[in-house]
This record gives structure tokens, C-alpha cells and sequence, in this order.
């Protein structure tokens, strides 16, 4: 199960490279809105993805406190770590 | 303006569609003239768009028993229920709701999405959980925020994914409270409730099941879609609108709960808003008496959306997955589904344009709302507009034209 912060880091990288319609180079400081110009309901349907992956549910006002890649990480290594 | 500053890319986009002369989303109409006719200036304008199921905005006994409350009991109530009292008229259309669904219990709010902004919100306290299909309406994910629950979102219109959700909630305290709609406002498609309340069941959940598009168009009484797939007893609460087939304004939510009428004193939304005008009341309890007394309306309606849904699939649309009296045409981007929407009404029909984020899957679309008060010569007159439209932006594949054609010159 993929579970240190590495790990996580690479789903969602993974993840959000296979959702997006061209290659755009992805950090922890990508602003998720503003450099990846994903609308609110693009970036839950992204999330979904990832909950899939790593068998977890991240509330929707966790999600709305994520502004970018670095938060998202941490958001989920700490539900991941709860599961 | 720093303050509105944030709004610059949406202002920019706004700009656009007001300097081409085209706003899809700031239309007047000058006057009415029935469910299905309008005027633009001095134009007539055939309405494919308002939602109007069942045509009753223009019924004469809806229209009489509006005019008769506003003589007995004026133009307004000026205050909130609790606060202010309820007329008799509020009383009897919540009776005659909880009577029309066979619940014990209905509750009547100012807007449809006031109803939804109160059950959620209400129903689910600090540590119980929310969980929302994915392409539910705004004011169900506005209800959601509006209440202090978890909220969680799951795949639409898919039950192994709502377990999921719930497998992975399944230590954790607090009730579950599921909650899905009868048909999806764009792109009429309807949610699978029996495998929904076998999930529901399985976990111990609630279920609430939002009735705005379905009520009045779905089942044989016409109680939506719990009543088609007959699983009523299964759904805890019923939530729904006046605005679409009652052919008013105000919402409403029905169930079986004991202890319901608690909800009078704890939900804000009802609480701290005015109630409905009698007028409205009056009209609105009149056009449910209508929905259950006249089934053909539901019979013109279906029969009309089947003409049209078929009509535009023929031509060679992208439409909906399902048969239903919101037709959606997918377009391939927003740009063009305003440019078919504009060149739409310069030809006098009226339809909607409806584009991400409000829609699912970043899908742009050109939505149609069919009413049973449509002649099918008003639907063809729609289709051959549509043909015509989407031949001149190059949208139809060449055997529709062809076809068209040769219609044309027999």
C-alpha cells in the first residue's frame, strides 16, 4: 500500500498528469486553480481519482482548504494515515 | 473596484457574450403570451426552456384561485412563519402534499432551493456525514456547506461507489445521510434508486431523494421517481420544488419521520425567510390538485419529449443517455453551444445554454426543457430549427443532411 509522502506525492502527480489535457511541469508550489486552470468541480472530479487509488474519502471542505500540490499531499497522507 | 477584482476572468467571459448581443444567461422576455410563446421586442419566440413540465402557468383554474387568495388575503404575508404565523392556505397545501405522497409529514419553503439548503443543512448535525452524488445541483452542495456535517462526494448515479464511501465511514460515529435526484437537470438522466436503497439499507443510512425535475412527470400518480421504481417506502424524505411542473415558486420536503415538525424550529432557511405570497399558495396547491387528477398531462408530456429527444437523435445530435423532457444536445465546446443557442433564437426558439462547472464531465450543452402544453408542431418547428442550425455550424454528420434533403424536395 502506498502510504510515505513520496509515495502519495507520485499518485497524485501520476494522476493529475493522466487528467490533464497537456504535460505541464508539477511541483508541491503548482497552484492547483491558477496553473493547472481547473474549475471546482474538475479539481473534485481529480480528487476522486486519487481517493481511488489509495482507498480513502477526502471531505469536500478538505478539499476547498487545498490551494496547491503540496496541500493536496498532505491532505492525503493524513487521511491515509488515519484509514 | 479591488473588491470585485476576483471576478475578473469571469467578468471578461461576461463582456464577450454581452458585446456579441448574445448573453444566454441575461435574456428579458417582454411579455408572455402562454406556457409555450413569448416576445422578444417585437419578436414571437417559441419557448423550449422554462422548465414548464406540465404547462400549467396559464391554467384558468390555477389563475382564478390566485387571483380569489390575493382579494381574501392580499399581495404578501410580510414575515416569516414562526415569526410572523401561517395563513390557513399553508396549512392546507402542506396537508394536501403529505396526503398527495401518503406521508404523514410535509414542510413547505420559499424557494425549492431553500428546501434543499434546510433539510441538509438540518438534517445533518456537527458529526453526522454527508454523502452527495457528484453532479447534484448547487443547492445541494450549498445546503451541504451550509450545515456543519462531513460532506462526501461520490461517483454519479453509482451505487458500488456510494459503498465504498460508506465501507470507508463505517467506524467512524455519526449518521449517514445519502442524497441523490430524481432526474439530473442537464442531462435528464435518472438515478438508480433501488440499488441506491439496498446500499442504504446495508449501511443503515437515510435517504433523501430530490423530486425537482421528476415530480409531476415520473410515476403513474405522478410522485416522481421513488413512485416509477416503487421504492417510496424506502426514502426517508422527499424533497422537491413548486417552480417546475406546479408551475409557481416555493419547495417543499415530505416524509414519514417521527418528530418531523421539530424541524419547524430548527431549520434556518425556514426560519428566517418570509413565507410564500397566498397567491402562490393558492396557485400551487390548485395546480397539485391538477397533477393528480389529470394524467394525460404526463402522457402529452412523454409523448412530446419522446418526439423531440428522437427527433434530434435522428438528426444526428449527441443527446442525453436517457428519454426524458430535459433534452440536452452535447456540443463539442461553450463557444459553440452559445453560437447555436444565439442563432437559435434570431430563428424565434428559445432553449438553454448550460456550461461547466455547472454541468458534469466539463460537458457544454444546449438544453431543452419539453412541456406537455407543446403541440407537436411546435416540436417539429424546434427539430427543423435545430436541423437547420446545426447543418449551417457543421455539427451533423452528412447522411442527416442527406436525409433532410431529400425530404425536403419530395
Amino acid at each position: 500500500m502506498e502510504s510515505s509522502i513520496d509515495d502519495i506525492r507520485g499518485v497524485v502527480f501520476e494522476t493529475l498528469r493522466a487528467s490533464l489535457p497537456k504535460p505541464i511541469e508539477l511541483s508541491d508550489q503548482t497552484n492547483i486553480v491558477r496553473d493547472l486552470g481547473l474549475d471546482s468541480v474538475a479539481v473534485m472530479d481529480f480528487v476522486m481519482e486519487i481517493e481511488d487509488r489509495l482507498d480513502i474519502s477526502v471531505p469536500l471542505d478538505r478539499i476547498a482548504e487545498v490551494e496547491n500540490i503540496g496541500d493536496l499531499v498532505s491532505t492525503v497522507r493524513d487521511l491515509k494515515g488515519r484509514a | 473596484m479591488p473588491l470585485l477584482d476576483k471576478f475578473a476572468a469571469l467578468s471578461a467571459q461576461y463582456a464577450t457574450l454581452e458585446s456579441i448581443g448574445a448573453n444566454p444567461f441575461n435574456v428579458t422576455f417582454d411579455r408572455v403570451l402562454s406556457p409555450t410563446e413569448a416576445m422578444i421586442g417585437q419578436r414571437h419566440i417559441l419557448l423550449l426552456g422554462t422548465n414548464n413540465y406540465l404547462g400549467l402557468t396559464y391554467d384558468p383554474a390555477v389563475i382564478r384561485k390566485a387571483v380569489e387568495a390575493t382579494r381574501s388575503f392580499g399581495t404578501g404575508t410580510t414575515g416569516s412563519r414562526i415569526a410572523n404565523g401561517s395563513y390557513d392556505g399553508h396549512k392546507q397545501l402542506e396537508r394536501a402534499l403529505a396526503d398527495f405522497y401518503g406521508r404523514k409529514h410535509a414542510m413547505v419553503f420559499s424557494t425549492g432551493y431553500q428546501a434543499n439548503l434546510g433539510m441538509l443543512s438540518t438534517l445533518a448535525g456537527k458529526n453526522d456525514h454527508l454523502l452527495l452524488d457528484a453532479d447534484s445541483h448547487a443547492s445541494i452542495y450549498d445546503g451541504s456547506r451550509l450545515g456543519h456535517a462531513q460532506v462526501t462526494r461520490f461517483r454519479h448515479n453509482d451505487p458500488d461507489d456510494l459503498h465504498k464511501r460508506l465501507r470507508r465511514l463505517a467506524d467512524v460515529p455519526g449518521d449517514k445521510v445519502i442524497v441523490v435526484e430524481g432526474i439530473y437537470s442537464m442531462l435528464g438522466d435518472t438515478a438508480p434508486l433501488r440499488e441506491f436503497v439496498e446500499v442504504k439499507r446495508e449501511w443503515g443510512a437515510y435517504l433523501v431523494v430530490d423530486e425537482a425535475h421528476s415530480m409531476g412527470v415520473l410515476g403513474k400518480t405522478g410522485r416522481g421517481l421513488a413512485e416509477a421504481q416503487g421504492v417510496e417506502g424506502d426514502i426517508d424524505f422527499i424533497v422537491g420544488t413548486f417552480s417546475k411542473s406546479l408551475a409557481g415558486v416555493g419547495g417543499f420536503c415530505v416524509s414519514d419521520m417521527e418528530g418531523f415538525d421539530i424541524l419547524r424550529v430548527a431549520c434556518r432557511p425556514y426560519m428566517f425567510t418570509a413565507s410564500l405570497p397566498p397567491a402562490v399558495i393558492a396557485a400551487t396547491t390548485e395546480a397539485l390538485h391538477q397533477v393528480s387528477t389529470r394524467p394525460e398531462l404526463r402522457e402529452k408530456l412523454m409523448q412530446n419529449a419522446e418526439r423531440f429527444y428522437e427527433g434530434l437523435r435522428r438528426l444526428g445530435f449527441r443527446v442525453g443517455p436517457e428519454l426524458s423532457p430535459v433534452v440536452s444536445a452535447i456540443m463539442p465546446d461553450p463557444e459553440t453551444a452559445s453560437v447555436f443557442w444565439t442563432n437559435l433564437l434570431k430563428a424565434g426558439l428559445y432553449t438553454n445554454v448550460s456550461l461547466p462547472p455547472a454541468t458534469p464531465n466539463g460537458l457544454a450543452l444546449l438544453r431543452s426543457s419539453v412541456s406537455a402544453a407543446h403541440s407537436p408542431q411546435q416540436i417539429d418547428h424546434a427539430i427543423a430549427l435545430f436541423a437547420h442550425v446545426g447543418h449551417a455550424l457543421g455539427l451533423l454528420p452528412y447522411h442527416a443532411r442527406e436525409s433532410e434533403s431529400l425530404i425536403a424536395g419530395e
